[in-house]
């Protein structure tokens, strides 16, 4: 059932560019929505979480052993919950777009499309299409309905992407070649030499940790972000850099297992690195969009550490992470990009601060406090039950590390409570009475950012519905084995 | 019925705080009565659970990662806590229904009362806690609550200022918690306060870990309870609202971290050195708060320091490793700071929001009952005998003379300060001539914030005899030097008072003048200037290092540096994507054939 989330949306494409330009929006809203029902529903039955189990397998290209092969377990329904919701709420946060709405809701669709390609893919080389599907749309997205800089960011994150997608692919063809087959089940099982390995696994983990925005090759997400229309930063945010986490766990550490052991520490080394910088760099920063884009940064630095842990807490966690983030960031590039940047036309710190925000846009102003709380891992939110999680999980393995991550939670917290209190809460007493007349915040603008919000608090309510699915899944993988 | 109870006290004040933001925001009265509600169900059920014998109730796993790690909500109910969840909920009704008054006009006022009804769901959280983890969710949010309700004029820079500063160095004790947390988990195996404590054996095997553990875990109590050096942020929060300097920063919340030590004392007992550590940072917060409330001039300021100083105070009984004598002087505490930090409210309020001791004077007579009530409180506070205070201060003054002679002889100086800094205040604010305007022309405030301090006021007078106080906790027994050290507390309480009224009697301004205790021992000064080399210069120089090493550079230097990357950084230029791609795709073409059919 869960494999129609990916043929509704690319139908919903194709519908989107032929159909009139009223209707297109509309016909994103219905199949994002039918999607996220889908990933919902799925995510609720009582499907087999533990395993990689197959949904869809028919041969496409034997000659070369490729199928057309989906499956799903704990984590691909984690992950396409998350799409869902990501993709629901970018389009109700483009529900005015006035340029091209039918090419733009058709770039969106494959982004959302392939993005659940590649969290259901079972087959090597059909994750590897779908992974590469969602680069084109998302130059697209970015060059033509972008802002600041906006070929420069469209460029360089097609670059990155392509840099890495190159580093991927070496790697399939290498696992390919070796094995002789693109089964991800197979592979996983697959004896792979040692010193294969030694080399393999940090091509390939690299390759997808590029869109995970790993330091120091996430120079892409700030700028990507910022030059991306509200709907890109929060696909970029809430999906795709998801996709390059997923891959580096469902493919690069599954297969190479002894690979990453070799490596992990310095993935650990990399991710804290990552955490501390990015949130001393968005200490710095004057454009609310490049302190959200450092904080991605940040917050995916929790997920390779999660990752690095080896323990089956520490995964959990980053698979968490992954979900909590996606929302967390989505959320905030929305209210910076739509409900404050289209309304202002200024993203400039200490231009908002002399707005009173807070007073002009008060459903925003709450919005971006909850979305900062949530931030900043306060408890009742999910960044807070994944990154706990990650650091428990990282403390047997890397005590030092969660020293320093410390550090950097606190950084988190500095330049998070400065960014709010000067975009929403700044000098009003100097401009007292003088709250500029801005378009009030709209309905389907409250409903996306709504349905963030609840997302994020149930699950930091209540994680264990996720981990439940999580656990198992991670607990299956061949590095526990 | 019994075993859902302490699920209604601690969820009723949540969904009051909810319905508030959700519904009726619109209505301010309507929200400030729902809030009020709350807090008197709470209470209600609070005296219902100490009556009962209700020992466990309901519980409901939040994680679970058996065998590893497994995080149950679940609630600790023994007399500690009950004796803590009656002191939390009666304190703040009463200051729920004082901010009735307070905050009558406020235009923030439903705002105020949400976050008043959200701190109150966590303080009840972090009293009912049974393990670390949930202690440490409730521990974070009542840090959030805080941050809002000091922010809660956030057009005033100094009040953001003060809301961030509290954050934030609450956020560094914090990140020490969760470290003890963890590696008191790495030993133990669990984060349930009674399975660690059945563990207790396996962490004291390997002392240096247990008392880095148990320091770790102090840090927490550093930050939430303000000890030195983490003290900086609680003078600062007097920013807020006063009744939330009663509830918050003197009754409960500052005192959460001294529960959590006796709540854990099983765990900072085994390692003598950490008690030892303990002991001296409780004792130099007692003395430095109170060397620098002689000198400053804000009410509320005083009573800031004020606070320091007498957690200091529970922190060293925590040292000394009496939690009794530190839960007793809390329960004390909270009545006689509560109805201080409220009369300071008072007189602001009808003093139109004067802070400044120097503008009032001779508000005895025309603030009859605020003056009354007041005075209560300061004689409980200096511990003049048969005050509250005297017998809660008594008991750790007696633990210090047994224990370490050093530590006493600083903890009657402590007191000798207190009784000076309270008079001094006494005088300058309740007698001599008006000094300004609004003291002129003061009347007495409205009976919805008087009856609070009347109430509250039976309890700081009355808390302390062992006849009333047992049944709430247990008392330290009276040592057999007790007649010596009450002697000799009294004495310096006197002589306190006495320098206080004959220097400050009848004075237009004062006399004293110290710069060093009037700026904070430059203890802030000092904190600016590291976070300006550290912190800030860390964000330059990654800032900087970002934009020009690793994107210049780095990224856009290799591109230009070599042929191949050189002809992209042309299409690039050009921005012709679809070269770029085709090429890419020749590359994989090529890759292919290489691999593939080599």
């Amino acid at each position: 059932m869960i494999a129609w989330t990916i043929y509704i949306t690319f139908a919903g494409a194709v519908a989107a560019l032929l159909l009139p330009r009223g209707i297109s929006r509309w016909v994103a809203l219905i199949t994002t929505s039918a999607a996220f029902a889908i990933s919902v529903a799925a995510f609720f039955s009582n499907i087999e979480f533990a395993q990689f189990s197959t949904i869809v397998r028919m041969p496409w290209v034997p000659v070369l052993g490729m199928n057309y092969h989906l499956a799903v377990d704990g984590i691909s329904a984690t992950m396409a919950l998350v799409t869902g919701l990501t993709a629901v709420s970018a389009v109700l946060f483009s529900w005015d777009i006035a340029d091209r709405p039918n090419e733009f809701f058709f770039w969106l669709l494959l982004v959302v499309g392939g993005s659940y390609g590649v969290f259901l893919s079972a087959d090597l080389f059909l994750l590897f299409v779908f992974y590469e599907l969602v680069i084109v749309p998302k130059y697209f997205l970015i060059a033509i309905w972008g802002s600041t800089n906006k070929e420069y960011g469209a460029m360089k994150l097609t670059l990155y992407s392509f840099f890495g997608g190159t580093l991927v692919f070496i790697g399939v063809i290498t696992a390919y070649v070796t094995s002789g087959t693109l089964d991800l089940t197979r592979l996983a099982t697959f004896a792979f030499e040692p010193q294969l390995q030694a080399w393999a696994f940090p091509v390939l983990f690299l390759g997808f940790a590029v869109l995970a925005g790993i330091w120091p090759l996430h120079t892409w997400a700030p700028t990507g972000h910022v030059a991306a229309p509200t709907a890109g930063s929060m696909l970029l945010a809430g999906i795709v850099m998801k996709l390059g986490a997923y891959g580096a766990l469902r493919v690069a550490m599954n297969i190479f297992p002894q690979g990453f052991q070799m490596w992990r520490n310095w993935i650990a080394v990399i991710a804290v690195i990552g955490i501390v910088y990015a949130a001393a760099v968005a200490l710095r920063q004057r454009d609310l969009k490049f302190v959200i884009g450092y904080s991605s940064v940040s917050h995916m630095g929790f997920v390779l550490l999660g990752l690095a842990t080896a323990q089956a807490l520490g995964i959990s966690g980053a698979v968490l992470q992954m979900f909590s983030h996606g929302v967390i960031g989505a959320l905030l590039f929305a209210i910076a990009g739509t409900m404050i940047y289209r309304r202002t036309h200024t993203r400039d710190l200490d231009a908002l601060s002399r707005m009173s925000l807070s007073t002009a846009l008060p459903f925003a102003a709450f919005a971006f406090v909850i979305a900062s709380a949530a931030s900043m891992g306060i408890p009742g939110f999910s960044g807070f039950a994944a990154e706990i999680t990650i650091l428990i999980g990282a403390w047997k393995a890397y005590p030092f590390a969660v020293w320093i991550t410390g550090f950097g939670m606190v950084l988190v917290a500095a330049f998070t409570l400065r960014a709010l209190r000067k975009s929403f809460f700044g000098d009003t007493p100097r401009l007292a009475g003088n709250v500029p007349a801005l378009e009030p915040i709209t309905f389907p603008e409250k409903l996306g950012a709504g349905l963030l919000m609840l997302a994020t608090l149930a699950a930091g309510v209540y994680p264990k519905v996720l981990f439940d699915r999580i656990l198992p899944a991670v607990e299956a993988m061949r590095i526990f084995k | 019925m019994n075993t859902a109870l302490p699920w209604y006290i601690l969820l009723v004040p949540l969904i009051a705080s909810v319905v508030i933001l959700v519904l009726t925001r619109p209505w301010p009265t309507l929200s400030s009565y729902l809030s009020v509600a709350a807090v008197l169900i709470s209470f209600g059920c609070s005296c219902a659970l100490f009556a009962s014998t209700a020992n466990h109730s309901l519980q409901i796993p939040w994680l679970n990662f058996r065998p590893q790690l497994a995080v149950p909500i679940a609630f600790t109910l023994d007399q500690l806590s009950k004796t803590m969840l009656i002191v939390v909920t009666g304190v703040g009704a009463l200051i729920h229904i004082y901010s009735l008054g307070y905050m009558g006009s406020d235009a923030g006022k439903p705002r105020y009362f949400a976050s008043l009804s959200l701190f109150m769901f966590a303080m009840i959280g972090i009293v009912l806690a049974n393990n670390f983890v949930m202690m440490f969710i409730f521990w974070e949010l009542v840090g959030v609550c805080s941050y809002l309700l000091i922010g809660h004029w956030y057009e005033r820079d100094s009040a953001a200022a003060a809301a961030n500063k509290a954050f934030i160095t609450n956020r560094i004790g914090d990140f020490g918690f969760i470290l003890g947390i963890l590696m008191v988990w790495t030993a133990s195996g669990s984060v349930i306060f009674t399975e660690i404590a059945a563990a207790i054996g396996k962490l004291a095997a390997n002392p240096t870990f247990l008392t880095a553990a148990a320091l770790l875990v102090f840090c927490g109590a550093v930050g939430k309870s303000a000890q030195f050096p983490l003290h900086v942020w609680l003078p600062d929060a007097m920013e807020g609202p006063t009744p939330i300097s009663a509830l918050i920063h003197a009754a409960t919340m500052v005192a959460a971290g001294v529960y959590m030590l006796v709540r854990v004392g099983f765990l900072i007992q085994a390692s003598p050195v950490a008690l030892n550590v303990i002991t001296w940072i409780g004792t130099i917060t007692a003395v430095m708060a109170a060397l620098i409330a002689t000198q400053q001039d804000d009410i509320k300021r005083i009573l800031a320091y004020s606070t320091l100083s007498q957690l200091g105070y529970m922190v060293m009984a925590v040292g000394l490793a009496s939690g009794e004598a530190a839960m007793f002087h809390l329960f004390a505490h909270a009545f006689f700071k509560a109805l201080l930090f409220l009369g300071a409210g008072s007189i602001i309020f009808m003093l139109h929001h004067e802070q400044n001791i120097w503008k009032m004077g001779g508000l005895a007579g025309r603030m009859a009952i605020t003056f009354l009530t007041f005075a209560v409180g300061t004689l409980a506070l200096i511990g003049c005998p048969p005050f509250s205070g005297f017998w809660s201060k008594d008991a750790i003054l007696a633990l210090a003379y047994e224990r370490n002679v050093v530590v006493f002889a600083l903890a009657l100086f402590t007191a000798f300060l207190t009784a000076f800094y309270m008079l001094r205040l006494m005088t300058v604010v309740f007698f001599g001539k008006p000094r300004g305007d609004h003291a002129r022309t003061g009347f007495e405030s409205p009976w919805v914030m008087l009856v609070p301090l009347i109430v509250l006021a039976i309890p700081a007078a009355a808390a302390g005899f062992g006849f009333a106080a047992k049944n709430f906790l247990p008392i330290p027994a009276e040592s057999h030097n007790g007649i010596v050290v009450s002697a000799m507390a009294t004495g310096a309480m006197l002589l306190g008072s006495l320098v206080a009224i004959l220097l400050y009697r009848g004075r237009e301004s004062d006399p004293v003048n110290i710069p060093a205790l009037r700026r904070k021992l430059y203890i802030d000064a000092f904190y600016n200037w590291l976070i300006r080399h550290t912190q800030d210069a860390l964000a330059a120089l990654t800032a900087f290092f970002d934009r020009w090493i690793v994107d210049v550079g780095g990224v856009r230097g290799v591109a230009s540096g070599t042929w191949s990357a050189g002809a992209l950084l042309r299409l690039f230029q050009v921005g012709n994507l679809q070269a770029y791609a085709f090429l890419f795709g020749l590359g994989i073409v090529g890759l292919l054939y290489f691999t593939v059919f080599r």
